[in-house]
């Protein structure tokens, strides 16, 4: 879980908000906040789908389903268990 | 004389039948709506509107999210003769309280008499309405459709066709106060000459995920086909854009030929959708993709065609329009009968001299893509200082007239009245006119435009003055335009006088938070600077366009 963590943050400092410096928390909301506009969400799935082989719906790109990262992690390891 | 209401309601006599609209939602069948599903629909809310004592003339803002409930309310205003204005609904980055100052806001020129929202949302509506014009807060969910039209007479047949038919806004506290009302004869003449422009006819289906506050949505993606009476087939933006595939698959499936896109939408679709997404489809019906609202490039074009050409999309396809809610919706239109044409000019000659020079393709030039030919009602003209006007290829401000602009800017005679310089309308775009062909090349106006959305720079540097650490007036917001993205992006530079590398990336991190709950847009750099690190102009003001410069100056030598 960790890893997955810090993988799915550096992707999202990196080539999302383009600040690699920037250390995202666990807790910190993404979607609420406006640090993943609807322009980006997209590129998130795309990216989820290639690394860890999960496919996220596009029903399911908003804040109802993650809203943080912790969140999403646990959203990723429901798909990978039912693989 | 005719107006929306008559020529909806002689559809719905003629042909009650006749499916006019289909709605796409994720995770359900498409909703097919008729004529008669329309009117009857519409009429519930024009009924409701009565029913409170909602006279005609009199504003409503609507505040739904894009479906059945909005196509309903919007024209049940039209039968009733009120004017309807369509307000964007709070997305999940939006704080609510910004919100609803910016409805209050709205409110206060405005003067609405009612608003139509959800049950949902009607404690914060209520709240925003406090000693405002506001009477009635109507939900939708408590609106009900009768099975059958007892009266056939409403009061909107009695609206005379120069009378204000709805009203447009652009998003932020300065677009607010701007509402751009148009008559039903502007829209009819608008809609009559456009028609023309793109060889319309009542085969052609038209595909959009647009949304209705916005004159691309609203004209070209709403309005027209429903009185026109040409198949329209609607998806939310919201969903669009997370799985942009769904419009290849509506045109795939509706045999669609029309669509409108801003630019950006050109390389998001070529570069987020997947090969397995697009499976089996095939877009040979698409006669034309119309490229509106935001400056148009080649490479996104290109980008575009080269991706979906396999899936069926014809060179001949792409097109491009320049428009403004000011004018109803489109000013002029390429690329319908003829290719698009691209204009290679000299770039050093277009910034020194404001000259649009013809040149050969080279990397010292610039390819400037065609807006075509104005609209039959409209007339183009290019004006240098003092108002004078130019002649072809000379680079001045782009001044318009037609049978089809706007009455007033609403309840603002000091905006209508500056807005018009002896009957020709000044819309803030630089441009140039080469063969009767128009080219935009920029704007006289500080505005951003993002994703097609005018954006007020002043909005945003009113929202960073507010964040604790930057220096009270000292911020500045410009666009600068991504390639990648095909649209412009928004860069935040503010003064401080904390000098501590992770304090001020604190203060950065506020103002971009800042920015995106108090507005509609995502900002993706903030810069905070020393004192005295933005340039001010002799009178004191910020000036823009040399910050942008100086900080394009300073990206360049670090890459150097």
């Amino acid at each position: 879980m960790q890893a997955m963590l810090t993988d799915l943050s550096q992707y999202i400092t990196h080539h999302i908000l383009k600040t690699p410096n920037k250390i995202l928390q666990a807790d910190e909301p993404l979607i609420s906040s406006g640090i993943l506009d609807s322009f980006h969400l997209i590129d998130l799935a795309l990216y989820i789908e290639d690394r860890f082989g999960v496919k996220i719906e596009d029903t399911e790109l908003n804040r109802q389903t993650f809203d943080n990262l912790t969140q999403l992690c646990e959203l990723i390891l429901s798909k990978t268990n039912h693989l | 004389m005719s107006t929306l209401t008559n020529i909806i309601l002689n559809a719905y006599k003629d042909s009650p039948n006749k499916p006019i609209l289909v709605l796409q939602s994720p995770q359900r069948d498409d909703l097919v709506i008729t004529n008669h599903d329309l009117i009857t629909g519409s009429a519930a809310y024009s009924k409701a509107l009565q029913d409170n004592g909602i006279q005609p003339d009199e504003v409503v803002i609507i505040v739904l999210q894009h479906g059945q409930d909005l196509i309903y309310a919007f024209w049940g205003c039209i039968l009733q003769g009120v004017i309807p204005s369509i307000m964007p609904f709070l997305t999940e980055k939006l704080s609510p309280q910004h919100y609803r100052q910016s409805l209050q806001a709205l409110f206060e020129v405005i003067q609405p008499a009612a608003v139509v929202t959800y049950a949902d949302f009607e404690s914060e509506i209520r709240m925003a309405i406090q000693n405002t014009s506001v009477r009635v807060v109507l939900i939708s969910e408590q609106i009900e459709s009768p099975s059958s039209i007892s009266n056939p007479i409403f009061p909107g047949l009695q609206r005379n066709a120069n009378s204000i038919a709805l009203l447009q806004h652009s998003s932020g506290t300065t677009g607010l106060q701007k509402g751009v009302a148009l008559s039903h004869q502007a829209i009819l003449n608008q809609i009559h000459a456009y028609k023309k422009a793109i060889q319309m006819t009542p085969q052609d289906v038209i595909v959009s995920w647009l949304p209705l506050y916005h004159d691309m949505g609203l004209i070209a993606g709403f309005l027209m086909p429903i009185l026109t009476q040409n198949l329209l087939v609607m998806m939310s933006p919201f969903d669009w854009v997370k799985a942009p595939a769904r419009l290849f698959h509506a045109i795939h499936r509706y045999r669609g030929t029309l669509t409108w896109l801003p630019n950006f939408a050109y390389n998001f679709c070529a570069s987020k959708i997947r090969d397995k997404e697009l499976n089996g489809i095939d877009i040979t019906s698409l006669r034309a993709v119309i490229n509106c609202s935001e400056p148009m490039k080649m490479e996104s074009h290109a980008m575009f065609l080269q991706r979906f050409q396999a899936y069926g999309l014809k060179p001949s396809a792409l097109a491009t329009c320049y428009a403004m809610a000011e004018n109803v919706f489109a000013v002029s239109q390429g690329g319908i009968d003829t290719p698009v044409t691209l204009d290679w000019i000299n770039r050093a000659d277009l910034i020194s001299h404001h000259k649009a020079n013809p040149t050969t393709p080279n990397e010292d030039a610039i390819c400037m893509v065609s807006a075509g030919k104005p609209l039959s009602n409209t007339m183009v003209k290019v004006l240098g200082k003092h108002g004078v006007e130019l002649a072809e290829r000379n680079i001045g401000e782009i001044a318009i007239q037609s049978d089809c602009m706007l009455n007033e800017y609403y309840k603002r005679p000091d905006l209508t009245a500056s807005a018009f310089q002896d009957g020709w309308y000044l819309t803030g775009d630089l441009g140039y006119i080469a063969n009767g062909e128009l080219y935009i090349t920029g704007r006289k106006k500080d505005l951003i435009i993002v994703g097609g959305k005018n954006i007020y720079p002043q909005d945003i540097e009113a929202i960073a003055y507010s964040v604790e650490g930057v220096y009270p007036g000292r911020a500045v917001a410009f666009g600068v335009f991504n390639n990648e993205m095909g649209t412009e992006e928004v860069i935040v530079i503010a003064e401080s006088e904390e000098t501590d590398p992770s304090n001020r990336s604190k203060i950065a991190d506020k103002v971009r938070l800042a920015i995106n709950q108090s507005s509609d847009i995502v900002v993706r750099k903030v810069l905070i600077v020393e004192r005295g690190w933005l340039v001010k102009t002799s009178s004191g003001k910020i000036a823009r366009l040399t910050n942008r410069e100086k900080y394009l100056n300073q990206i360049s030598n670090e890459m150097a």
